[in-house]
């Protein structure tokens, strides 16, 4: 066996005595970290179910263009393929006069007197196009549109309800300012367990700061002195990770038996837990990428200043 | 094998160096001893040789390594080749002898099997056979101070540099430390020895440089050197 590879298998090993060792000093660490990387976890979740909110009633909302009797089949199908080519159209669907009529008819099969009436009458309803917007925001961009001169001339009329309009706006403001929140949490949170992190190592350095200058007159390289603090930070970061990883799950299952609710306020919780569960690994993975990271770089940067040589 | 050309060290604005431009030759297999008063410079005259400290000028080159194009991070590969033994023995307390002095090899890589061969050997050289698991407060200062020669000869090393090795001990177990040193050299390592204990420098006959002030005030060997 290459003498790196033995050294490397030697780091490993020291590094995991010395976080049994330093048991109670790293749990400290750990529950910071594990509060850390539990905000992450909960602020992707969140954003995840909030968009997926904005998406659902995006997708049943559309705006509803009346042609004119008059509108020939060629007007009507450049105006169709025009609306098509609109940035912010995601799909055009035409309905006939006839469909209209099937469409008006099945909407309001409850209510025999309006059938009646309408049946009495030769379809008073106009050929309609249904317009699906990409985006809510620029919807005025699809109404601007259908205003000009050419296409106001076959168009009789453009309905578009705007009081969903104010319920999205609402959850896509809530949206932003969460992830704003979330963002700032998760920054401060690792800058905290970075700190503590940091604090632990340096404390378990002061303990055994005679061993480490040993170490050093013996010739010892940075790295097998370093790496030890390096594998114990990492395992911090492993366990903190699975740890909130193991939380969210089990705020799931309280979630789920206790309240018996699919949603608090604005927040879907039943879509929140098929999206944590349908991702699992992939946000396990990210949780330990980033408990891995904190870890080790907090036990970096804190071996950093022990580890310098005399360059007087 | 030592080479020093006009090295002084100066720390901070002091107006007396500690080291003013000390010149000194060392060949291979010699035996040095190095005396002085405390604060002449021995110690820091040391603490450059193992790069501990850098020269404020001056030149310095040990077994063909020389100081001034040595980088930090090659330092480690400096002292792997220099066995060093202090005053105050700088033993690991939470590990057995064996262990410490396994903790030399360890650090340059070399596997259990070999260390298991090795060790053993060198705590013979040094006459600790049979204490290998005692743990370093188990045993006098003069065990303790072999096991930190057994511990800086483990590696082979070409120069071996001694720290007032006697410094804590008395006559009898500093002469049992004395005569390992001796042994050692006689295997063929450069030793070079600092001390203020006059019968040793009396009684080991061998090259002496005496420092006074941060300069070389003699260098005598053995045969004229008769304090």
């Amino acid at each position: 066996m290459s003498r790196d590879l033995i050294t490397f298998r030697r780091i490993i090993t020291t590094g995991m005595v010395n976080f049994v060792r330093n048991a109670w000093l790293a749990i400290a660490a750990m529950a910071v970290m594990v509060v850390t990387l539990s905000i992450v976890l909960f602020s992707i979740l969140t954003s995840a179910t909030f968009n997926n909110t904005i998406a659902q009633i995006t997708d049943k909302i559309d705006v509803s263009v009346y042609l004119q009797d008059a509108a020939t089949d060629n007007e009507r199908d450049v105006l169709l393929r025009n609306l098509a080519n609109q940035p912010n159209v995601k799909s055009v669907t035409y309905l006939s006069k006839a469909d209209a009529l099937e469409r008006y008819k099945s909407q309001n099969a409850g209510n025999q007197s309006l059938l009646d009436a309408i049946n009495q009458t030769d379809n008073p309803l106009p050929a309609t196009i249904l317009v699906k917007p990409r985006e809510l925001q620029r919807v005025q961009e699809i109404k601007d549109f259908l205003n000009r001169p050419e296409e106001k001339k076959i168009v009789a009329d453009v309905s578009y309800r705007d009081d969903r309009k104010a319920a999205i706006d609402k959850i896509a403001h809530a949206t932003n300012t969460l992830q704003r929140a979330g963002v700032i949490a998760v920054l401060l949170f690792s800058l905290i367990s970075m700190l503590i992190i940091f604090n632990t190592i340096q404390m378990a350095i002061f303990n055994r700061r005679d061993e480490l200058t040993i170490m050093r007159l013996l010739g010892a390289s940075t790295w097998f002195i370093r790496g030890p603090f390096v594998v114990e930070t990492i395992i911090y970061g492993v366990l903190s990770a699975l740890i909130s990883v193991l939380l969210i799950h089990g705020l799931f299952v309280a979630a789920s038996s206790a309240l018996e609710a699919s949603s608090l306020g604005l927040l879907d919780i039943s879509y929140a837990s098929d999206y944590f569960y349908a991702n699992v690994w992939q946000l396990t993975g990210m949780q330990l990428a980033i408990g891995i990271f904190i870890g080790a770089a907090s036990s970096i940067i804190a071996t950093k200043r022990y580890l310098k040589f005399k360059s007087k | 094998m030592i080479l020093l050309d006009r090295v002084t060290k100066a720390y901070g604005k002091v107006a007396t160096p500690a080291l003013d431009r000390v010149s000194l030759h060392v060949e291979p297999k010699e035996f040095v001893i190095v005396v002085g008063q405390s604060g002449a410079g021995k110690t820091t005259l040391l603490r450059l040789l193992t790069r501990e400290e850098k020269p404020t000028s001056g030149k310095i080159i040990v077994g063909g390594i020389d100081y001034d194009k040595l980088k930090d991070k090659d330092i480690p590969l400096l002292r792997r080749k220099i066995g060093v033994v202090f005053q105050d023995f700088k033993l690991l307390p939470n590990r057995t002898v064996f262990e410490n002095v396994a903790f030399a090899l360890e650090i340059v890589g070399m596997s259990n099997r070999e260390i298991n061969n090795t060790v053993p050997k060198v705590l013979d050289i040094v006459n600790l056979r049979g204490k290998e698991k005692r743990m370093p407060m188990e045993l006098s200062g003069g065990e303790r101070q072999r096991v930190a020669i057994a511990r800086a000869i483990v590696r082979q090393p070409k120069i071996l540099i001694a720290d007032e090795p006697t410094g804590n001990l008395d006559p009898k177990h500093a002469w049992d430390v004395i005569k390992v040193l001796e042994k050692i050299n006689h295997y063929g390592t450069t030793v070079l020895l600092t001390t203020h204990n006059q019968d040793i420098v009396n009684k080991l006959k061998r090259r002496v440089v005496t420092i006074q002030h941060g300069q070389i005030a003699s260098d005598k060997a053995r045969a004229e050197y008769n304090a």
